[in-house]
């Protein structure tokens, strides 16, 4: 008994966090889910699976996992490749090692709002004197409207552009970790039996010991392209609104549960564990590969 | 071999730092030389004025802002180190029938990314009164979850004779958690600490979606209301950017031993 009330003098203030503020949260959503609420987050009609089939039906809900599925496609193996290849510079040189590596991880001190700001208004904006635009002209090309522009699709280089500056240097550190854990002797041992340092380690030592950190750093990159808000709203919405291109999911629950139309709880909460039995799956099984 | 690592590594440094050099640029300028349509690469007259004419902008909440910023992170990063620490430590150290129970609960929670559950979360808080609150701002963000997870997995490994002396010596959990186990865990705390508070400080969806009135933003709710709106100057946008990054550049120089075992440490959280 003298157990129990230890135990509950350490987690109960946390238990009692995690019920008020996931839990329940969780539970009324599902329950609004079931019903309509508009403007207001207490139910009022009952609408049994209306407002799923809606979601599911509704075009711009899917086209808004179209976009994540596009934003994953370019984002998740261009941040995975880079972040390996500069940690396996990084990891390679001993002289300026720590310059660079601070230089590489930087970036993460900035927000995604500060980031848009500086790719909107000076890399990539439209007028002539934006960097960019600066640089084509000394080519002798004419300025593009990156951010306006649809056809062809110039956002998604301002987008990808941007995570990449942001996020390299996070990933960078996991795969130094990890190269950093591979036992030197295997190196060593590969060299005797007269493997080339270059490919031939990389193939046959490296990658194959660097799985699991590979593994988790795939699904992280996922979950977080599933996650893509901030730069998404700050680089394409302006005051008059988001444009009806490149909503990722987060945008578009936003924009549903809380924007200026009226909030649409019953909608939005449909929506919200729709999204969440999306990833939950994935995030699953980066549970069982962080807990392993 | 050796010349062509350090000239790409350069080449990407020097990629990596431009956007920093664009900050400093544009915020220290005037709006004409930064809208010429010749490039110039940095301003002709360093104007610090630029600095007393932003700070006293009735328009842009700067100040006000900033210390929102502040005491939000380290509420949040003291009040999580607190919370988890205890949580972590009780779910790996005492014994209690349904400790399994509440571990399960727990982890549970690691399967929910905390912004899909952002309409959720904002309909339990409004029912509160907590919009454009404080309390809205700091208290959902305390229960980590996966900080709590980390925690435990810490206190698994922590050596156990270090506690039984301590219990020799007369001290209960409490004490020996107080005494023994938190001075012993100073760079573990360190480095959830460091991590707990850039996240704070950067995070944008739920104070945009929590912060509504102007009193109650963030500095990043404040920045992002200026570039949507476009409502201020350039010039001004950008070096409020600048200001905006010094709290965190400072917790890299000095912390980033910590900062670097925290990435490593939490490589899982997003």
């Amino acid at each position: 008994m003298r157990h129990g009330r230890a135990f509950w003098l350490f987690v109960g203030p946390f238990a009692i966090g995690l019920l008020v503020f996931v839990y329940v949260p969780i539970a009324w959503s599902l329950l609004l889910s079931f019903f309509d609420a508009r403007n207001t987050v207490t139910p009022t009609e009952f609408v049994g699976l209306r407002n799923y089939v809606d979601m599911l039906t509704d075009a711009p809900f899917l086209r808004s996992l179209g976009t994540f599925s596009v934003f994953a496609a370019f984002i998740v193996p261009l941040t995975f490749v880079l972040a390996l290849a500069l940690a396996l510079l990084v990891n390679q040189i001993s002289f300026m090692k720590a310059f660079f590596r601070s230089v590489f991880f930087l970036p993460t001190a900035c927000s995604y709002v500060v980031a848009s700001l500086v790719w909107k208004l000076s890399i990539f904006n439209g007028v002539r004197f934006g960097l960019a635009n600066t640089v084509l002209g000394w080519f002798g090309a004419e300025p593009i409207a990156w951010t306006v522009s649809t056809s062809p699709p110039w956002y998604w280089l301002v987008l990808v552009t941007l995570r990449l500056w942001l996020q390299l240097g996070f990933y960078m550190i996991l795969f130094i970790a990890g190269l950093q854990r591979i036992p030197q002797h295997l190196y060593e041992a590969a060299w005797i039996d007269g493997a080339s340092r270059g490919w031939q380690t990389l193939r046959y030592i490296t990658l194959p010991q660097l799985r699991t950190t590979s593994v988790a750093v795939l699904l992280l990159l996922l979950i977080a392209a599933y996650q893509a808000f901030d730069e998404f709203y700050n680089v394409l919405g302006t005051d008059r609104g988001y444009p009806p291109f490149a909503r990722p999911p987060l945008i578009y629950l936003y924009y549903t549960a809380l924007g200026s139309g009226g909030q649409d709880f019953g909608h939005g909460s449909a929506g919200a564990v729709i999204l969440t039995l999306l990833i939950a799956g994935v995030t699953l099984l980066q549970g069982r590969v962080i807990t392993r | 071999m050796r010349v062509a690592r350090y000239l790409a590594l350069s080449m990407a440094a020097v990629l990596f730092l431009i956007p920093f050099y664009l900050v400093l640029r544009n915020g220290l300028a005037t709006e004409q030389e930064i809208t010429a349509p010749t490039w110039t690469f940095w301003p002709s007259e360093i104007r610090w004025e630029n600095f007393a004419e932003l700070f006293s902008n009735p328009a842009v909440p700067m100040v006000r802002s900033m210390v929102n910023s502040l005491v939000v992170a380290v509420l949040q990063t003291f009040g999580q180190l607190l919370l988890c620490g205890l949580a972590g430590y009780g779910l790996a150290r005492i014994p209690y029938r349904y400790a399994n129970v509440v571990l399960y609960l727990v982890i549970a929670t690691l399967m929910i990314p905390a912004a899909v559950t952002f309409v959720p979360t904002f309909v339990v808080v409004s029912t509160l009164g907590w919009v454009s609150d404080l309390r809205g701002l700091v208290i959902p963000g305390l229960f980590s979850g996966f900080t709590t997870f980390l925690f435990r997995q810490y206190f698994l490994n922590f050596p156990r004779e270090l506690e039984e002396a301590a219990r020799i010596d007369g001290l209960g959990h409490w004490g020996t958690y107080w005494r023994v186990v938190v001075p012993n865990s100073k760079g573990f705390f360190a480095a959830l600490g460091v991590i707990a508070f850039v996240t704070s400080w950067n995070q944008f969806l739920w104070p945009l979606v929590i912060a509504q009135d102007q009193d109650s933003w963030t500095v990043q709710v404040a920045l992002s209301t200026f570039l949507t709106s476009q409502s201020i100057d350039v010039v001004q946008l950008f070096l409020a950017a600048a200001v905006s990054i010094t709290p965190l550049v400072v917790v890299f120089v000095a912390l980033q031993r910590f900062l670097v075992r925290g990435v490593t440490e939490t490589g899982i959280k997003d």
